[in-house]
């Protein structure tokens, strides 16, 4: 239903004393708390709105209603919602209005006892400014009918409308929804009366909106669910077609379209459609075979629930169930002398057959973080056990992770702990951000066996080589991990391994982690393999001091020489629709979505291959596929309770090319300098091609030239979401709502850069192109960010922050390296000239470093640390 | 009448329209004692009376009205009745309950009487006078006790009898406009429009109304937590004149919420923000020239068409404004299609 739910509105249903019998029961004991309970869940669960129905006969629903709305107003997570003040009783939907400071849906009104009291009902509904459910009921009944539903919700929408002024897009219709296939010969044709009448009604009334009660229609078919769902989903399916938009719906009783056995689909839409006299019959005799579909998969699940408990405890964990982890441990700990033998035995035997699959491609990366799920479950069930038995834990080694100071990401990080968590090491992630001394004084406090550091932008490296520096100056004894995207094994063996000598190794990703700390942790083991890692190092140092440069250095004068001379005299630049800067606080993200580029998505989960052809491939394709699904399902959700909110803004400014430098001016008199961009130029010998600098790309003083600038962020409450899975041991989603939130950022980012070529400078105004063609760059005008190849220093961020007001705007802030945070984030500079591309800037000389401190305002050794991967020669020599 | 509410319009559509200032912060430079407030009439009032500012309007009529003059001559489009805590219910405090319907009256015939003295000099700017409804010192919304959080101290229907006695009273007075403000809970807001819709049918006559909630801090939610998309969302139904933010915050703190109010608003919006933060004496310090610079921007910018002053502004805020705003192009109002827009807490607009 996932295309479905952003045009369909979800009304929850369980706060409902005729619907729910738990809720009734609760309403009745007067357990208010856990009445709220269920309201909060419904919430949480994804409901937009949520119907509260307080008709019991044996209830002063007058006095229940009004005092659930107060206890409700004192709870955020669930007043935040609108409500359905849902009742029969038009004393008790009078006295709910007066409760509800939002803006409300009355639930209902009708023509049902004359034109009299609707229209005194509408009148007042209208007074508190609510919007309302008429039901498609007259002085002579309810409508069954096609043309009897429309002919009455077209004479309520006139009263309404036109004699009381009630807003039209405040009107809901329920044109009844009634069971079909019930034998009854006249039912046969209810849900295409329902669907047609519907069709009528959003074609001529405009504005209104039409609901319905959906499990109504299955009901013939009442104890076999897998049928009912099925008919659900088919009737919604049509119905929605025709214009339905809201319904109350049990999200949890609905088959996917495409999922239902074709034979099934067929008997259920010959019946939902009516298509012939036989098709109720023929799905009555047909719907036993289904009413199984569910037990039969439960019987196979079942099967391995009578196996020996250590067999399921195994089970379990290489199938990712955590269903019955907590009994089964229960099982085992009753069986065991002491709790923490059931860690030392049946969980890490089991865990070691993960392991082994794992290290034998059976299993993938995302399966392996859903057995941890389990594993973390498991021992935080048995924690308490063992705290009591005053036992310490056994680890086999106890590792202490970081993203070191001034970076924010931790995706990576995260799956190597939890990698290293399912292989029963102990592991003390301290997040991300985090000061050296933080993590040596840690490091010393917990007697750990290792240290990890991460780190993705380039700033990184530098800070990894100062925790090396200072782990030497306090006297450490304990290897040091290094990993990251922007970390090497060259960069390990030249800058950071020569500072340490108690061992740094490199680790290119999270399935070798476990080999190496299992290496670095056996007595036996560890000096050989810091030996041979030594002797690794040895040569790659001594390849990196005799790599020739690939092409000469020259020097900046010729570099400038042979810069790219565009020719301003025949082009005139195009001039921006919209100067100046401009927000985007409520991009949804079911727009966003389309624009999700979703290869490097699976490259995080170590999944290698290109979308969409990575869905259909022989070895990973089917876990791709599960991942491709739970990253949907998580989009739904975030999108459906507005948990993560994309931020962005853009500006664009006059601006022209002064040298290697852009200035960006205020206004078009081009007087007062807003600020000044400075750029840096490919130093090496070309033949046939120009020394590329992103500023050769706008025009010099004379010609009016522009220059943009962007930040977005897929939200802020990325790192809040991330932890809230983290208290719930959960770390497969952790890790996916981040790898989800950059994938967001990253769309976004592309998003916006469409929207300014479109609309904002609007020099492409007519342009159409697929998401496959954006991904590959279709496009004119280049998007380049700060840190990457085109313009490699990272400080010119702040010129960003400066010139947007990011931070004020839309709250994202750059650390002490210049990294984004929150991480999911995207920066940079708009060029709009049609040869405007990308490259790299590479390797730069001392006169350029040199130039570039004078223009930038640092001192000569800031910009040498700051473009330290670029360096051409050593600043120490 | 109908011709004012017209012409209140046709001046909307040409230029941003100013509103007073402060009536507190005035009334506090006069350093008034508990029998200056007593006046002779309550001289043997059972309850000490001193902060009544609305009483004021019964025993220092010439103060309030000095007050009204001055905002005036600063520039002021439209006056506000001194009526913030006249209803019944606020009223209650000091045992004068039975004196609103009084005050209400004689507040707004003091406003109309100044107003039409300063129109009469200048007939080509006409002058309004905005009746306006307080929140009261209850709200619906909330519980007054931590341990009880389904208790309340006031109904809806409570409120909106104080309501409609207040309205009829300002109606009566000669209040050109209604302006319910400083909503920190939206269902007493709710309230309020509710007994003004009720009074309006009564009356057989109606006024153009302005809408102004209150940001209470730097959550961006109003006292009650809603945000302001849900806030407008809440209470556009009435179909008000203007919909806007006041009090609580300075303009610095209070402008990305202005900026949000303009962009979802298809009425005229309307901002009257404290002169800054309290300081440690609890006093306003934000000089207006200061003030004046991010309201100037907010014209700039195209947020406002109606602005003035809450706590700590004076006649000096409203000249600088009305000064350095004359030129400066009102907002234009966006057109908003027609969707069904409901609120909780947060907006939820259905497509």
């Amino acid at each position: 239903m996932s295309q479905a739910s952003a045009i369909f509105t979800n009304v929850g249903e369980r706060t409902n004393v005729t619907g729910s019998a738990r809720f009734k029961r609760l309403i009745m004991e007067g357990d208010y708390e856990t009445a709220l309970e269920v309201a909060r869940e419904q919430v949480e669960s994804g409901a937009q709105v949520i119907d509260i129905n307080m008709d019991e006969a044996m209830l002063d629903s007058k006095a229940a209603m009004v005092k659930f709305l107060n206890l409700i107003a004192s709870e955020p997570e669930i007043s935040r919602v609108p409500i359905m003040v849902d009742s029969s009783k038009w004393e008790v939907i009078e006295s709910g209005l007066k409760c509800i400071q939002g803006k409300a849906i009355v639930n209902s009104i009708s023509l049902k006892e004359g034109i009299e009291p609707f229209v005194h009902q509408a009148k007042i509904i209208k007074r508190f400014g609510a919007a309302v459910v008429v039901m498609a009921f007259d002085e002579t009944g309810q409508a069954e009918t096609a043309d009897r539903k429309f002919e009455i919700c077209q004479r309520s929408y006139r009263i309404l409308v036109d004699e009381l002024g009630f807003p039209p897009e405040d009107i809901i219709f329920d044109p009844n929804i009634f069971a079909v296939a019930t034998g009854i010969e006249e039912h046969d044709n209810y849900a295409v009366e329902f669907i047609e009448g519907t069709r009528r009604i959003k074609q001529n009334l405009p504005y209104c909106k039409v609901s319905g009660g959906v499990s109504n229609v299955s009901f013939s078919f009442r104890g076999n669910n897998p049928v009912r769902e099925a008919i659900h989903s088919v009737f919604l399916y049509h119905a929605i077609q025709a214009g339905m938009d809201m319904g109350i719906v049990n999200a949890g009783q609905l088959a996917v379209y495409d999922d239902i056995p074709e034979e099934l689909r067929n008997a259920v839409e010959d019946v939902i459609l009516n298509r012939d006299a036989g098709a109720g019959e023929r799905l009555v005799e047909l719907a036993p075979k289904y009413s199984g579909m569910a037990q039969a998969e439960k019987v196979e699940d079942l099967e391995w629930r009578s196996w020996p408990v250590a067999k399921r405890l195994e089970h379990a964990l290489v199938k990712g169930i955590t269903e019955f982890i907590e009994e089964d441990t229960e099982e085992c700990r009753i069986s065991f002398d002491k709790p923490i033998e059931v860690i030392e035995g049946p969980l890490m035997d089991g865990m070691n057959v993960v392991g082994d699959l794992f290290g034998a491609g059976k299993m993938f990366l995302p399966q392996v973080v859903k057995s941890a799920r389990v594993m973390k479950r498991a021992v935080a069930y048995l924690d308490p056990f063992i705290e009591a038995e005053k036992q310490d834990g056994q680890s086999a080694g106890k590792i202490v992770m970081a993203t070191v100071k001034g970076d924010v990401h931790d995706i990576g990080k995260n799956i190597v702990g939890v990698v290293l968590q399912c292989n029963n090491y102990e592991v003390v992630d301290l997040g991300v951000m985090v000061p050296a001394e933080k993590i040596l004084q840690t490091a010393i406090d917990t007697k750990a066996d290792i240290i990890g550091l991460s780190g993705l932008i380039t700033p990184s490296l530098d800070e990894m080589v100062h925790v090396a520096k200072e782990m030497k100056r306090r006297g450490f004894e304990i290897p040091l991990l290094i990993g990251g995207a922007t970390t090497s094994k060259a960069h390990t063996a030249v800058k950071i391994e020569p500072q340490y000598d108690k061992g740094v190794i490199y680790v290119n990703n999270a399935s070798r982690a476990v080999g190496v700390v299992s290496s670095l942790l056996s007595k036996t083991q560890k000096p050989d393999f810091l030996a041979r890692i030594k002797d690794e190092y040895d040569v790659v140092r001594d390849q990196q001091a005799r790599k020739k440069p690939r092409s000469k250095p020259i020097s900046l004068d010729k570099a400038r020489e042979n810069a790219l001379q565009l020719d301003f005299k025949n082009y005139t630049p195009p001039v921006p629709v919209k100067l100046g800067v401009t927000e985007f606080h409520d991009v949804s993200i079911a727009t966003l979505r389309r624009y999700i580029d979703w290869t490097p998505f699976f490259m995080t989960w170590s999944l290698a291959g290109k979308y969409p052809r990575i869905l259909k491939d022989d070895v990973v394709g089917e876990e791709a596929m599960k991942l491709f699904h739970d990253a949907n399902v998580m989009l739904d959700e975030l999108h459906a309770k507005g948990s993560l909110q994309p931020k962005g803004v853009i500006g664009l400014f006059p601006a022209n090319r002064v040298s290697d430098d852009i200035e960006i001016y205020t206004d078009e008199t081009r007087t007062e300098r807003l600020d000044l961009a400075c750029h840096l130029r490919q130093q090496t010998e070309k033949t046939g091609f120009a020394n590329y600098c992103l500023a050769d790309f706008v025009a010099p003083k004379g010609t009016a030239d522009y220059l943009g600038a962007f930040a977005v962020t897929g939200g802020l409450e990325e790192d809040t979401l991330a932890e809230q899975f983290e208290q719930q041991q959960d770390d497969y989603n952790k890790i996916m709502v981040k790898a989800v939130a950059d994938r967001l950022a990253e769309a976004f980012a592309e998003y916006l850069h469409e929207q300014v070529r479109k609309v904002f400078w609007g020099y492409a105004a007519n342009e159409a192109l697929s998401n496959d063609e954006l991904i590959r760059e279709n496009y004119q005008g280049i998007r380049p960010a700060p840190g990457y190849p085109a313009c490699p220093e990272h400080t010119e961020k702040q010129k960003i922050w400066d010139l947007l007001d990011v931070e004020k705007r839309i709250g994202m802030k750059l650390t002490s390296s210049y990294a984004m945070w929150p991480g999911a984030a995207v920066s940079g500079w708009y060029f709009s000239h049609p040869d405007s591309k990308y490259f790299a800037v590479a390797t730069i000389q001392e006169d350029q470093i040199e130039d570039y401190a004078t223009r930038t305002n640092l001192t000569k050794e800031e910009a040498e640390r700051w473009l330290s991967p670029n360096l051409g020669y050593d600043p120490e020599a | 009448m109908q011709n004012k509410s017209l012409q209140l319009r046709q001046a909307l559509e040409k230029r941003i329209l100013i509103l007073d200032g402060a009536m507190g912060t005035m009334i506090q430079k006069h350093k008034l004692e508990e029998e200056d407030y007593r006046g002779e009439r309550f001289k043997d009032w059972h309850v000490l009376v001193k902060g009544n500012n609305d009483l004021l309007s019964l025993t220092q009529p010439h103060i309030i009205a000095e007050i009204h003059r001055q905002y005036l001559a600063a520039g002021a489009d439209i006056i506000e009745t001194n009526t913030f805590n006249s209803t019944t219910t606020s009223m209650e405090d000091y045992d004068m309950a039975s004196l609103s319907r009084e005050i209400n009256l004689e507040s707004a015939k003091l406003a109309r009487v100044v107003c039409d003295e300063v129109t009469a000099q200048d007939p080509n700017k006409p002058r309004y006078v905005a009746g306006v409804l307080g929140p009261t010192s209850k709200t619906c919304s909330i519980s007054p006790d931590v341990n009880d959080p389904g208790y309340r101290n006031i109904t809806f229907d409570k409120l909106v009898e104080a309501y409609v006695e207040s309205t009829l009273a300002l109606m009566e007075g000669g209040a050109d406009l209604i302006l319910i403000e400083t909503i920190f809970d939206t269902l007493n807001a709710k309230a309020a429009a509710f007994a003004v819709e009720v009074a309006f049918e009564q009356a057989g006559r109606t006024l153009p109304v302005m809408i102004s909630g209150t940001i209470t801090d730097a959550s961006g939610r109003t006292l009650s937590g809603q945000t302001t998309e849900a806030f407008y969302n809440s209470i556009r139904h009435i179909k008000p004149i203007s919909i806007g933010l006041n009090c609580a915050l300075g303009p610095d703190l209070l402008r990305p919420y202005v900026e949000e109010l303009s962009r979802v608003c298809e009425t005229f919006t309307s901002v009257h923000p404290n002169a800054g933060l309290p300081n440690e004496f609890g006093e306003y310090d934000l000089e207006a020239d200061e003030m004046a610079k991010e309201i100037i921007d907010w014209g700039k910018e195209g947020f406002i068409n109606i602005v003035g002053g809450c706590c700590g502004t004076t006649p000096e805020h409203i000249k600088a404004f009305a000064t350095m705003l004359a030129n400066i192009e009102p907002r234009k109002r966006p057109q908003i299609e027609p969707r069904m827009r409901l609120a909780g807490l947060e907006a939820c607009n259905l497509n």
